[in-house]
């Protein structure tokens, strides 16, 4: 109660008052920021954030974002943003400038994860009255994580004057947060613990389910246990539903990443027969053009970096594709029908490969950013989405899409089946089978090209990546039926669908295994794979 | 310790091997063996493990060339001996004969994972030589050749524990790790530790994946699942190097921050951040005995030798390269007390030695073999670097055989005389307990 009477009375003199008056009741608080470490930090964060003065908003943001820092000459507490070699300094409360300094005049106040904790907690409580529904409602969520009882009181004007539908449920939320765990539960109704209750369990999520867990766990009265373990049934109902169908999500992902790595080895071992060990190769090739020309854009273009994997992709495809024929004209078309040999050289390729971008590009992981519309995730029902891999199942399908049309409805297509089908003949009716067996071979090394670019944003950039996928992708070939396009789809698939439906039950290692074993079992029942071939090609 | 995927090295590691065969044969002849101390350089430049080894042996041709500018050791001058075991385990066992027979060298500093090291072992055992070894590990282990700088689990994974117990309230525990032997021997440690602190089995999860794990979807999940339980939730990762950045790729896009779930890591250093974009992680964790951010002037030299010396300004140093730092420094002196380069001579020198480590202390070789640390706890910062937020007050002496372990709790290592034992069983009163 005292704590909320000396809020109210901190509100009035907000009111009341200029702000130049308070900014000066402020100062000795930020001052104090600078100093007492870790802990010291906090104190004067919570006293900031407890007079509940708005002008301290932008001090604690200066906070979160690492630019608070204390002048060395005199211990003040300011504003310090990089500028080219040096800092502008500036008043944290005014805003004046207060001219510039170097990275020696300056120390920076160091935050932890405690500290970030009560500055996300702290902003939420200020910037409740926002007048921005997107701050408000960023502030209710902050609350709502925090349950900070001090927030109650603007929380509770907050929601009375909230207009926005979705924001006030939030604040609700928060305060049914606040109310349940807090000190205040022991004085509340049975009633008011059920509408609270039942706001947690109407919002349904995770975050919901701590709550209701630590309220199930608490010292809570028989009535409060009794209506959470009620909300908490249905709660885990609900997510176990979200959970399966996340999976579902999960096995689609990981199948369209099977589906990019295979379906280059798809043409070249698939449509030629040629066994490319290489092909993990063709793949790391391909994130490396996407590294390169990222650096490129970082060098020339910072502001079109978001666009730099779409000049990567074309990039990719070339460099890849170049690579793929000059090994095909110097090396395999020597071995065409001596699968062992073909092996052989392949695996002796991908070494050279591997052992040649180690010493160009050194031995340590390369970073490939990604571009803001592939980062961060969103919130589907009770799934979350992650844009990369969005994307990515996106692209896998487009890629398999353009494959088959190139396959089925070009001139190009047509003759690499006349020449796979039945050479001889192809060869009469005047087409340069070598010509088209390079091509081909190219096409395949492309499209593993294309698939580094994906890839190059799930996983490091390093030259052993290609050999985390070149066993998946033969698996994947193999299950799916040799030459056929369709049967590597639905192999991708399927064997992404049982890894990541395993997973949860038999862990990573077991899953593999398990996985592994099931191939093994059904290419003995089905040595052709799933969709096998028919007709006089198979033969040939 | 950290071991990387060995799927398809032998072919390469053949052909580097013969090159570097070649080349030591036809870089050497010329002098003669008693004009200069040799020291042997026994790390991966080729094949998966390059991607960390081939910093420690830069660091060590520094060490040296530095040794030598201060005039080389008993008048004589320093002269690495380079061989590349090509990431390949067997080939580190014949490298080590190698430098240890033809070349003659009078210490070798090498090895990073635990099984090159276990196989290279025997050799130094059979042909009596001396062994730095630079890497954190799961212990278990005291041999006279060896001299581990790296940590023991309780100068790292401990410490670390008692952090998130303290600072963060963690009452619920992930132990995810890649499915090898530190891993999980540091996790049998880490769950015995916990069980003695009262944590129960409930909240413990324990999550291995194999090696070069890239599809981190479910996991991250599960540890978000785990993590609603209504308790304060951390992540303790001995996931190996390669498969981090998926993993923090991961926990990133799902929004795992370090505020709500924190990992803390002991194989992710200054190295392995470099490939990743860390503004996602902000705040998460990792226990080591140094970091680069560490401000004393022994530190801010060594950084600034290092990128000259290097001629690349991005370089940046991590922990291993520290332990060499040490363990270089404390053989130098090892080999001045005793006045020859002579194993047996400098591995009885070499106990109770002490040599300044550049976070501003001091670090000395144990009875054990094991020398003592701080254990200073950092979290990821924007650029890559880590924020030092603990540092242990004093010291922390490697442990060498775990007090957690019913296997060997009993067992001490003294290399002193009249004991000389790696595995005394102080129950029984007799030498040779469990393990090697």
């Amino acid at each position: 109660m005292r704590r909320a009477l000396r809020w109210l009375m901190a509100l009035c003199v907000v009111v009341a008052t200029s702000t130049a008056a308070h900014a000066a009741d402020l100062r000795p608080l930020v001052q104090a920021l600078g100093s007492g470490g870790y802990s010291g930090t906090e104190k004067a964060l919570e006293q900031l954030s407890e007079t509940g003065d708005t002008a301290a908003v932008p001090v604690i943001e200066a906070l979160q974002a690492g630019d608070l820092h204390v002048r060395k000459s005199d211990n003040a507490v300011v504003i310090a943003r990089k500028s080219g070699d040096a800092f502008a300094l500036s008043d944290p409360l005014s805003g004046q400038a207060l001219g510039q300094a170097t990275a020696a005049d300056v120390t920076r106040i160091r935050i932890n994860n405690s500290l970030r904790r009560a500055i996300s907690a702290s902003l939420g409580a200020l910037t409740l009255m926002s007048p921005d529904a997107g701050v408000r409602r960023s502030a209710a969520d902050a609350v709502f994580k925090s349950r900070d009882a001090n927030a109650l009181p603007t929380l509770q004007k907050a929601i009375d004057k909230e207009q926005d539908k979705a924001v006030r449920a939030a604040m609700e939320q928060a305060r049914a947060a606040i109310l349940l765990t807090g000190e205040a539960a022991s004085k509340m109704t049975d009633a008011d613990i059920q509408s609270a209750v039942d706001t947690l369990a109407a919002r349904g999520d995770r975050d919901a389910l701590v709550l209701l867990n630590m309220v199930a766990g608490s010292g809570a009265s028989d009535v409060t246990k009794k209506s959470a373990a009620a909300a908490i049934s249905t709660v885990e109902q609900k997510l176990a539903f979200w959970a399966a169908l996340q999976n579902l999500w999960y096995g689609l992902s990981l199948g369209s990443v099977l589906l990019l790595a295979a379906i280059g080895l798809a043409v070249t071992f698939g449509v030629m027969g040629v066994i490319n060990m290489a092909h993990g190769e063709m793949v790391m090739i391909g994130a490396y053009t996407t590294f390169l020309v990222q650096e490129f854009f970082r060098a020339h273009a910072p502001g079109l970096f978001d666009l730099s994997i779409l000049v990567a992709l074309p990039a990719a495809f070339i460099v890849s594709g170049g690579v793929g024929i000059i090994i095909e004209r110097s090396v395999i078309r020597w071995l065409y029908g001596r699968p062992l040999e073909t092996l052989l050289a392949t695996w002796g390729l991908s070494l050279a490969l591997q052992q040649a971008v180690r010493s160009i590009f050194g031995p340590t992981n390369r970073e490939v950013g990604a571009p803001s519309w592939m980062s961060g995730a969103f919130e589907l029902g009770g799934l979350t989405i992650t844009y990369g891999r969005l994307w990515i199942v996106i692209f896998a399908f487009a890629v398999f899409a353009a494959l088959l049309v190139a396959l089925k409805r070009t001139w190009f297509g047509l003759s690499i089946r006349a020449v796979t089908q039945n050479r001889p003949m192809a060869n009469a009716m005047g087409i340069r089978t070598a010509r088209v067996d390079a091509l081909t071979f190219g096409l395949g090394s492309g499209i593993a090209g294309l698939a580094g670019v994906a890839l190059s944003q799930i996983d490091n950039v390093s030259p052993n990546l290609g050999q985390g996928y070149i066993i998946d992708s033969f698996m994947v070939v193999v299950f799916g039926g040799v030459g056929n396009l369709w049967g590597t789809l639905v192999g991708a698939l399927t064997l992404g669908s049982i890894n990541k439906f395993l997973e949860p039950y038999a862990g990573a290692v077991l899953g593999k295994i398990l996985v592994l074993i099931f191939i093994i079992l059904f290419i003995q029942r089905r040595p052709r794979g799933l969709f096998a071939l028919k007709g006089r090609a198979v033969e040939a | 310790m950290r071991t990387k995927q060995l799927t398809s090295s032998f072919g390469i590691s053949a052909l580097a091997g013969l090159a570097m065969g070649a080349m030591a044969s036809f870089a050497m002849p010329a002098q003669a063996a008693d004009d200069t101390i040799k020291v042997g350089i026994l790390h991966s430049l080729s094949g998966t493990m390059a991607i960390s080894e081939t910093t420690l042996k830069d660091v060590m041709l520094m060490l040296i060339d530095e040794q030598n500018k201060k005039g080389g050791l008993l008048g004589k001058k320093l002269e690495p001996v380079v061989v590349d075991p090509a990431s390949n385990w067997p080939l580190f066992a014949e490298k080590a004969r190698e430098l240890i027979s033809k070349d003659k060298v009078s210490a070798v500093f090498g090895c990073w994972t635990s099984v090159s090291r276990k196989s290279v072992l025997p050799v130094f055992e059979e042909l009596n030589n001396i062994l730095f070894y630079p890497v954190q590990y799961e212990g278990e282990e005291s041999s006279r050749n060896v001299f581990y700088t790296g940590a023991a689990p309780n100068q790292q994974a401990i410490p670390a524990v008692d952090y998130l117990m303290q600072k963060e309230k963690v009452q619920r525990w992930v132990l995810a790790g890649t499915d090898y032997v530190y891993p999980r021997t540091t996790n049998k440690i880490l769950e015995a530790y916990l069980k003695s602190k009262g944590v129960k089995p409930e909240d413990i999860m324990i999550n291995y994946t194999p090696f070069g794990h890239s599809d981190w979807q479910s996991i991250v999940a599960d540890i978000k699942k785990f993590g609603s339980a209504g308790k304060k939730t951390a992540v303790v990762s001995t996931i190996n190097g390669d498969a981090n950045v998926p993993f923090y790729k991961e926990l990133g896009n799902q929004g795992v921050k370090a505020e709500d779930i924190p990992v803390v890591a002991f194989s992710v250093g200054e190295e392995e951040l470099a490939g990743i974009d860390t503004k996602p992680l902000l705040g998460h964790l990792a226990a080591w005995n140094y970091f680069q951010s560490v401000e004393t002037p022994a530190n801010s030299a060594f950084i600034k030798e290092w990128k000259a010396f290097t001629k690349n300004d991005k370089r940046v140093t991590n922990d291993p390269m520290e332990a060499h730092y040490i363990g270089f420094n404390m053989w130098v002196k090892a080999v001045e007390a005793a006045g020859t380069t002579e194993p047996d001579k400098v591995i009885d020198a070499m106990v109770g030695v002490s040599v300044p480590n550049l976070t501003g202390g001091y670090s000395a070789m144990l009875p054990n073999h094991h020398i003592t640390k701080p254990v200073l706890i950092g979290e990821v910062q924007e650029n890559g670097q880590f924020d030092v937020v603990s540092k242990t007050s004093g010291l922390v002496p490697g442990d060498e055989w775990s007090d957690y372990l019913p296997d060997s709790k009993d067992l001490i290592a003294d290399w002193r005389k009249p004991m000389s034992c790696g595995n005394f069983n102080v129950k029984t009163g007799k030498c040779g307990g469990k393990g090697s």
